[in-house]
This record gives structure tokens, sequence and C-alpha cells, in this order.
């Protein structure tokens, strides 16, 4: 139903999404138990295979396996294999060796869980690849949004900040354009990628007009290290134009709901009030992220295994 | 996803469903549909029931009745309403998924869709009344008794199946039935709205021949 793996937002259809996201809101009954675990993947076992440092998705993945009973592994090349310059590929290998059921993959390189998944045996999920995807951050997002607004279908929403660095941007836009909302980019003209039009969004650079009407406002996060000096003059000034606090929040409708990835940098995407309360629902997203994945690995690890593509070379 | 795993026991099965199942392939053997309980039927056949129950359990502020979806919940809210007119309470009433404990879940294929769950409260010290349309395999009921203690200890559990159709593969027995309906293993039994049913009317029907989906309930 989903198919044999999980790469991209960009392959899933509306059907697909639709189906990951009312199996994760079944989920989130489990989630609310006293004995919050099932017995559906006994016996299984996930392999967390994070070649990028990651406290919350890894934590959240690990939770969402052990909530469905599977054995989850954690797998850190960095600190192990890598070292003796083993290849990713075989790194790959040698845990397809192990039979797992299904790896997860993250990676700083856009692309790795592709190549990964080409082979592997077991059905791969992308955690997060470069600047290219990370589509459970964005399904989680399309069934919090579901949640607070009761659809997605016509809603409008704004994603500010750096869209060219995100691979959450990209996998959102996919996600909210397939399940028919209208979707805005709002950041400095060196963060929004050129062409980015063509994947069905509308491109701001003036933060004031993006909000205009937004149902939805998602801030992404600004990687201070790799953007001062820059793609920006300075975080200050990012702050100062992109920034949002209540007064710019106006703009948007009433009734918008704040969003954010995590982890905030206070005072810089977001001001310190909005960050813990109303309307932002970044701690929705965190928990609303348990039984999204909890949703993936039982429709993933359901699929029959196709033979292993042959390799070039 | 086109295999609807539930097609044995669905409420909203459309009639005449199976005399056209592109997914069914070779053609079916038969068309036949026969009506094996109607809604007065059904009716009495609880009406019965709740008297049993209440019969049966001395104490029926302890009672709490348990549905697996999706035909045990029109026949539980019929069964609450009954029990409330015989015994004077008001029996709470959950609503239990059994898809997650299913014990077919480690074959490789398509993932069962997921069904509601919502426990009113915890089960401790009662008497929980699980509610199912039909019983087959028992291998639904075995999942529902391993879900039902995630939610607590009962004191004891029972039973209801609104038809018993044989063919049990484990050693699991109906309390209270409404009917017994000998079939062939191939054939399909279904709760169902009603044809032309304004007021929520319940019927059973066998459909003939059509063959067992791999994720069929029992």
């Amino acid at each position: 139903m989903i198919g044999q793996d999980l790469l991209g937002m960009e392959q899933l259809s509306r059907e697909q999404i639709g189906r990951i996201l009312h199996t994760a809101e079944r989920m989130q009954e489990v989630g609310a138990r006293e004995v919050k675990k099932v017995p559906t993947l006994r016996g299984r076992t996930i392999v967390n295979l994070f070649f990028e440092a990651s406290t919350r998705t890894k934590a959240s993945f690990e939770i969402a396996g052990k909530r469905l009973s599977a054995d989850v592994v954690n797998f850190t090349p960095s600190t192990s294999s890598m070292k003796k310059a083993e290849s990713i590929l075989d790194t790959a290998r040698t845990l397809d060796a192990m039979d797992p059921d299904c790896v997860v993959v993250r990676h700083a390189v856009a692309g790795v869980p592709h190549r990964i998944a080409q082979v592997l045996t077991a059905p791969v999920v992308n955690a997060g690849d470069g600047a290219h995807e990370h589509p459970t951050q964005a399904l989680l997002d399309l069934l919090t949004v579901k949640q607070a607004k009761g659809r997605i279908d016509g809603l409008s929403v704004t994603i500010i900040g750096d869209v060219l660095h995100s691979r959450v941007a990209r996998s959102n836009i996919y996600g909210f354009t397939k399940m028919g909302a209208e979707v805005r980019v709002a950041g400095p003209p060196t963060l929004i990628p050129k062409g980015i039009e063509r994947l069905g969004v509308k491109a701001f650079t003036n933060l004031e007009q993006a909000l205009i009407g937004a149902d939805v406002v998602m801030a992404l996060r600004i990687q201070n290290e790799r953007l001062a000096g820059s793609h920006v003059p300075s975080v200050r000034e990012y702050a100062a134009t992109f920034g949002l606090d209540r007064t710019r929040l106006q703009y948007a409708k009433e009734d918008a709901i704040v969003m954010h990835p995590g982890p905030v940098n206070r005072g810089v995407e977001l001001s310190q009030e909005l960050v813990d309360h109303r309307p932002s629902v970044i701690l929705d997203q965190v928990r609303n992220g348990v039984a999204l994945r909890m949703a993936v690995l039982y429709l993933i690890t359901g699929r029959p295994h196709a033979s292993v593509q042959a390799e070039e070379g | 996803m086109a295999h609807s795993h539930s097609a044995g026991s669905s409420t909203n099965s459309e009639r005449g469903r199976t005399q056209h199942s592109p997914e069914a392939e070779p053609p079916l053997q038969s068309n036949a549909v026969r009506l094996v309980f109607d809604d007065p039927g059904i009716r009495r056949a609880l009406t019965r029931i709740a008297h049993e129950i209440v019969e049966r359990n001395e104490s029926p502020e302890l009672l709490y009745l348990v549905a697996i979806p999706n035909g045990g919940i029109p026949l539980a809210r019929r069964l609450k309403a009954n029990l409330g007119e015989i015994a004077r309470v008001e029996v709470p009433l959950g609503i239990l998924d059994t898809t997650l404990y299913r014990d077919d879940l480690s074959a490789r294929g398509e993932r069962p869709l997921l069904r509601e769950t919502e426990m009113p409260s915890g089960v401790d010290g009662r008497v929980v009344v699980l509610v199912d349309d039909v019983v087959k395999s028992g291998r639904t009921v075995r999942a529902a008794m391993d879900a039902l203690m995630d939610f607590g200890r009962p004191r004891s559990v029972q039973l209801v199946g609104l038809v018993d159709r044989g063919h049990r593969e484990l050693p699991i027995k109906l309390d209270y039935v409404g009917k017994n309906v000998p079939t062939s293993a191939h054939e399909t039994v279904r709760l169902q709205a009603a044809p032309d049913a304004s007021a929520g009317e319940l019927e059973v029907v066998v459909a003939g021949g059509e063959a067992r989906e791999p994720g069929e309930r029992g």
C-alpha cells in the first residue's frame, strides 16, 4: 500500500498519505493507554541507521518501534565502522545480512537512503537525507494540521525560513500540495531556491505578505553556524526580518496555528513566547511523531519483500 | 487496501458486491446471497440474550459491553439498550479493535486497515461481555481477549456472537448465541444494513462460494 520503501513524499500518492494518516490516528489511541504497547511487531527487528547525529527523530522511531513490540537496534556508524573507512553500502550490506525487518536511515547527503534501499532486502525508511527529504516529519506535520484544523484540503500554509537547505520544507511542500493545500514559502532571497515555483508554491521575500490569510505558519530551523555571514548578514538581522512573533502573526488568520520541526532557536525563528503557548502546536508535532512512525513501521513491514534489485557494477 | 479483510463481517457492505468483485478471479462459483437473519429476528435474539446475561450475572452493575468492530458495534448498542430496560443499569460500552493483536500479522502482505478503539474506562473487576457479529475460527475472539487484558484485569469475560458458523480453530465457545448457521468454509457470512432500511435495520446474509480472503476474520 505505501510501497516497498518510504523514501520521500515525492513518491507518495494522496491515497497513500491518507492511509498513513488514518493509521496514525488509530495508533494515537495506543499511546494514550496505560499500557502503551501492542504485540503487532513482536519478533521483528528494526534498525535505526543514523549516519548523522539525531536525538529527537531517533528517539521517536525507537519509541514507535518499541510500542509495537519490535526489537529496535540503534546503529551509529560514525562511532563504529565508519572510522574504519567501511563504505556506506558495505555497512548496509552487513546490516542486511542480520535480517532486519526495516531499516531507518538518516544521512547528511541527499540520496543515500535511496542508494541503500537498492542493496537492502529490508524496507528502508528515510529519516532525513541532506537537504532532500524528511518524509516522516512532513507526515507528522500533516497529521498535526489535520487534527488541529479538521482538514488539509483548501488550507493556506506558509513556510518561513531556510527553504534552500531544508528537507523538512521540501517534504512538506510535496505533502501539503498533494493533500490540496496552498503552500507559500517566505525567506531571504538567498535562502529561497530558484525555480521553487515549479513545485507548485508561491515564493515571497516579504514575511507579512506571505502571512496574509494563512491557516498554518511553519517556521524552519535556522542553522546559525552555517548561514551567518554567507546567506544572511547575521542571525540578529534574520530574526528582525523573518522571526515570527505575535505582532507579525496578526497578518495570518485569527485561528492560525504555529509549527516548527524543532529544535527551536528561541528568539530567532520564533519569539520566546510563541514557542511555549498556543497557537503553537510544537509539542503536538512531537507527540504525533511517535504515532505517525508507528503507522509507517506497521504499514511498511507488511509489504512482501521484493527481490534485491540488480546492482550495476 | 482493496481487499478489506473485514468483508466477512462488514455492516456496510453493499448487497450484491460479491456478484462482481474485480479481485475475485476466477469467477465465483455461485452468486446466491441468502438471508439468514432479518432485523426482527436479530432484535428478538438480542432481547433474549440480554435476558440471559441478566440471569447469569448477579451483579448487573459490573457489566461492561465491549464491541468488536465493525459488526459488534450496532449489536452492542442494542444490547446496552435492552440491558437498560431489563436490569435498569447503564452499562458502559467500549469498542475494541483486534487488528494489532491478530495472529497472522507475521505473514507478509497487505496490512489490514485499523479500526477504532474507544474504551471509556478500565476493565478491572468488571464482567466484560464481548460482542461480535459472526464467530467462526475464534481467532478474532482470541485477539480480543489479549487486547482486553491490556486495559486491565476483568473479573470475567463472556462472549456474545450473533451468528455462530462453526469451523472453530481454537478452543473458544460462545456464552450467548443468536443463531447457529451451518455454512461451508468457503461461504461468507456478514452482518449488513438491510436494504431500504431507514432506521438502522440490520440483516445477516450468507454469500455462497466466495473464496476466503487471506485476511478474513473468523
